[in-house]
């Protein structure tokens, strides 16, 4: 090819999908490591099989990842893929169904089932790739196989980096950079191994280089810090050792699992131990006793976990023993949607549990926050005798981005564990009558043995019965909760402040709703948006915030009501769960946007509830449109 | 060279203050007259106290029960949690907290019923705890209802025809537990034997599990025979728990060597008289927080930050100067 057109890109959303297990996520990580390194914003997304050993050649065989890079920050995933990397056609239709790919996708495609020996496989190639071009798409096909198996003999153990190489040139990407990653990835590999890696990725870049005609350019910000690439879990993983936990309690669960495997690996290294429970309910028991006994524990589960754990998190508040739990939260009810993202333990989180039984629950929503949040957890439980809920999900979980990477000193460690005498007459309950809070004593510390009971006691720990001190003990154990939130300040705008539509969300929906509302801006569309961080305390000064606004919604993924639908009205409507909350906290007639996708919500979607929304307020000296009864919402 | 007794060194050297049994009691119990709980509980005591034990080195662990009172009235660190989940909460103190003597105390119900997942895998997990299962065949507590070990036809709130099942033979389960290393039973109508084994039980590491048979005097008053109707067995061995010259006229007794698997599995299958003393000892096997601990020492604050920086440079990602 003689003329390359150089094409100018603020962003990409690329996707490398394949059979489950020919690699297409290592090829993705590669490529993405590589992107980062340059100095790109990433956010990559993992598509997941459902099951280990799908059959192959099947839509449901596709594993892969998503990978948006930019020449500016990422915060998540986008909306439609701009280029697909497809080992097979398979992959690609599993991608045209879930609608993730734009009308006018590039296709980058193995060739090398055009004159399979399977007739039907034969078809289905041709079938799909002509419906893609006929849609407006691109169709680019490489002999990957084939040029695969010049160099090795069999094409699953290197055609991914084959494709890496393709996509190298068509992202204009620095080749030594490869190198240095392959080196690192296949570190534990021959050398042998890593040349032939290396040399497939030249090949790949060899070949795009004389058969594509474009490349394009997004031009890298390197950073000036240091920035580190995880996804979500991982941060979690590290962020539980930095903030000082010793013991990790836990029993397998998806999609929560792999920040244990993580620290299975690496936790022992740092005086940690991970312990697998034989379910749920003794995971969190193991944690309880651990942090009982002075040692910073955690739990971590997903949505289905926390209703067995549900009956211990009473028993942590009641007993004020401190507690951190994490749920990764997935697609429900019941068994539901394992690998999927769901917003749905919000309630579950907040009133869970026998009682009134008030707990701390704090939501990050990027993932620099699920580092960052294990600290604030571990902090405020122990301050606070309480057990903290931290909220993540599916997409944090396996979503990868970059952040600034933190600076871990002595300060931040946990202090050592008290084991001083306690003063003669000191009571295991001394609640402070303003704040609730107490101080504990932990086993081992003389003078301070008592017994710790999960019924009803007075500041002694004896067991009391009457009106009064159950009244009492409620009394401080709630107090907890108004202490923190005099110690939190309201959340701040992004956006417009003086616009009609205020949207309101909390965990990892944040990236979409803030690019959205960039979005409408950019169109002259005021909105703003606000992230909520703390659910329990919510922040303060969310009343008189709302009450600034003609219109607030929350935008959530979990399920609601929508108007419009049979027999759905004010009666009827059931809201989402952080517009009960903020309904019910504020008296704000707060609505809601909210779906169960099984997947995250794009920013054009959000931006679409904005222009709908926002063009149904009212201008200045105009009635407002009469949204909540309307039947023609969509 | 005046040569002194630990008591002297401790008392004249170090200004400490002997214990008496008054620094393991806490408050008045509240169990019924005649309950075997007492005795446990003074058994318990006595222990502490001989072994020298200090109060705030004793964490007991209990479910829900009359049993799980316990912690209220021992002098220590008590923990009453939830029915059923007093298992996992010791292992998770024990892992944490190896230097602390834990002490697990449930109920029938409690550990049989609702804790049996705990109850097996526990066992497995060989953590080293002292564990009292107080056995009344019955759910006291919550005023009669039958439970796992309550002999079949048991009239109860909620059988008032008699109980449907043969009653679960708990000793026969625990012994098919691969790496459990302690199994010993003994009743609380057996004041001196039930000392010997809890003692028995103490100086084992690993987790000692001690069933000890009561009859509640309230629900189940007629439980195990009346007055000479009552039978027992006891295993005796030169590594098993003595038994009281003066017992052995009117009880069947069995040589037993607690180290046979094969042999306790037996001994344990015999309905009745459920057999007294030391079923199964196993002193060699390693406890799960000796493992755990083993590959995961403390470190240096240092050091740890020095290996957190290592750690989190695998994630760094080093910008490559020059990009296009």
């Amino acid at each position: 090819m003689s003329e390359i057109r150089k094409i100018r890109l603020a962003e990409h959303i690329v996707e490398i999908v394949s059979d489950s297990g020919e690699g297409a996520q290592k090829a993705a990580n590669t490529f993405a490591e590589a992107c980062a390194m340059m100095g790109n914003g990433l956010w990559t997304v993992e598509v997941i099989p459902s099951e280990i050993q799908p059959p192959p050649h099947t839509t449901g065989a596709t594993s892969g990842n998503r990978i948006r890079l930019a020449d500016h920050a990422v915060t998540n995933a986008g909306d439609l893929a701009h280029l697909v990397l497809a080992f097979n056609e398979m992959s690609l239709l599993s991608r045209i169904e879930a609608d993730a790919l734009a009308e006018d996708v590039i296709v980058v495609i193995d060739n090398k089932w055009a004159n399979d020996p399977e007739l039907s496989i034969q078809k289905s190639y041709a079938e799909v790739l002509d419906d893609v071009r006929a849609r407006g798409g691109t169709v680019i096909e490489i002999p990957m196989e084939e040029e695969t198996l010049k160099l090795i003999e069999d094409p699953r153990r290197g055609k991914n980096m084959f494709a890496v190489g393709l996509l190298a040139f068509i992202y204009a990407r620095d080749i030594e950079v490869f190198d240095r990653i392959i080196t690192k990835t296949f570190r534990t590999k021959s050398e042998g191994v890593r040349q032939q890696n290396i040399e497939l990725l030249r090949r790949g870049f060899e070949y795009a280089e004389k058969h594509i005609d474009f490349q394009f350019e997004i031009t890298p910000q390197p950073s000036e810090v240091s920035q580190m690439v995880m996804n979500g879990n991982t941060a979690i993983a590290l962020g539980s050792i930095a903030a000082g936990f010793k013991l990790c309690s836990m029993y397998p669960i998806t999609p929560a699992t792999s920040a244990s495997h993580i620290l299975s690996e690496i936790f022992e290294n740092f005086g940690g131990i991970v312990h697998q429970a034989e379910d749920e309910i003794a995971a969190i028991g193991a944690a309880l006793g651990g942090y009982y006994s002075g040692v910073p524990s955690l739990t971590i589960t997903s949505g289905p976990g926390m209703a067995l754990k549900t009956e211990f998190q009473g028993l942590a508040v009641m007993t004020e023993t401190p507690m951190v739990i994490v749920d990764v939260q997935r697609g429900g009810p019941s068994t539901g949607l394992p690998t999927k993202i769901e917003q749905s333990d919000l309630l579950h989180a907040l009133y869970g549990a026998p009682g009134d039984a008030p707990k701390i629950v704090i939501s990050p929503s990027t993932i620099e926050e699920c580092f960052h949040v294990m600290t604030t957890a571990r902090k405020l439980a122990e301050e606070f005798r309480i057990p903290v809920i931290v909220l993540s999900d599916a997409n944090l979980a396996t979503g990868q981005q970059l952040f600034p990477r933190p600076e871990i000193t002595v300060d931040s460690l946990a202090p050592p564990m008290d084991q001083n005498p306690v003063a003669p007459g000191s009571l295991p309950f001394d609640w402070d009558e303003t704040t609730g809070l107490s101080q504990r004593t932990i086993p081992g510390q003389p003078g301070g043995m008592s017994v710790t009971t999960g019924l009803n006691h007075s500041k002694d720990g004896k067991v009391k019965y009457d009106y009064e001190s159950n009244q009492h003990s409620h009394r401080m154990r709630s107090r907890k909760l108004a202490t923190l939130k005099h110690a939190l300040k309201p959340p701040p705008l992004f956006g417009d402040p003086n616009a009609g539509l205020l949207l309101v969300g909390w965990g990892s929906t944040r990236g979409a709703i803030e690019e959205a509302v960039e979005r409408a801006m950019a169109q002259g569309i005021p909105v703003a948006s606000m992230n909520i961080q703390f659910l329990s305390p919510l922040p303060p000064g969310l009343k008189e915030i709302f009450e600034r606004f003609q219109k607030v919604m929350t935008v959530e993924l979990n399920y609601s009501d929508e108007w419009g639908d049979p027999l759905i009205d004010e009666e009827t409507r059931r809201y989402s769960q952080l517009a009960t909350v903020l309904r019910s906290q504020t008296l704000v007639d707060v609505d809601c946007f909210s779906r169960v996708p099984a997947r995250p919500f794009m920013p054009k979607e959000i931006h679409e509830v904005i222009v709908r929304e926002c063009g149904r307020l009212a201008l200045p000296g105009q009635p407002s449109a009469d949204v909540s009864s309307s039947t023609t919402q969509a | 060279m005046n040569r002194l007794t630990i008591e002297e060194f401790g008392n004249d050297v170090c200004d400490v203050q002997p214990h008496t049994l008054e620094d393991y009691e806490s408050d008045i119990p509240r169990w019924c007259k005649g309950c075997g709980d007492h005795g446990v509980l003074l058994n318990l005591q006595q222990l502490l106290l001989d072994e020298r034990i200090e109060p705030e080195n004793v964490v007991a662990v209990s479910g829900i029960g009359c049993s799980s009172r316990l912690p209220h009235y021992l002098r220590a660190y008590g923990f009453h949690g939830v029915h059923g989940r007093a298992l996992p909460i010791s292992l998770g103190v024990k892992l944490a907290r190896p230097d602390l003597n834990v002490i697990t105390v449930m109920g029938d119900g409690d550990c049989f019923s609702i804790g049996a997942g705990h109850w097996l895998h526990t066992l497995r997990y060989n953590v080293n705890i002292l564990v009292l299962v107080l056995d009344n065949g019955i759910y006291a507590l919550t005023k009669k209802q039958a439970s796992p070990t309550s002999p079949q036809g048991t009239v109860s709130n909620t059988s008032p025809f008699g109980s449907y099942l043969q009653s679960l033979n708990p000793l026969s389960l625990m012994l098919g537990i691969s790496n459990m290393s302690f199994l010993a039973q003994s009743a609380t109508w057996l004041p001196t034997h039930m000392e010997a084994t809890m003692r028995k039980a103490w100086d084992h590491k690993g987790l000692s599990f001690v069933r000890i048979l009561q009859r509640c005097p309230v629900y189940m008053p007629d439980q195990f025979g009346v007055g000479s109707d009552l039978s027992w067995s006891f295993l005796e061995d030169e590594n098993g728990i003595a038994v009281d010259p003066a017992l052995t006229r009117r009880a069947v007794v069995k040589q037993h060597n607690p180290r046979d698997l094969k042999a306790a599995q037996q001994v344990a299958l015999r309905e009745s008289p459920s057999p007294m003393g030391l079923l199964y000892w196993n002193p060699d096997l390693p406890t799960y927080e000796e493992v755990r601990h083993s590959h995961a020492p403390a470190l240096e604050q240092d050091e740890f930050l020095r290996r957190l920086d290592d750690l989190m440079d695998k994630y760094t990602v080093h910008s490559n100067a020059g990009a296009i």
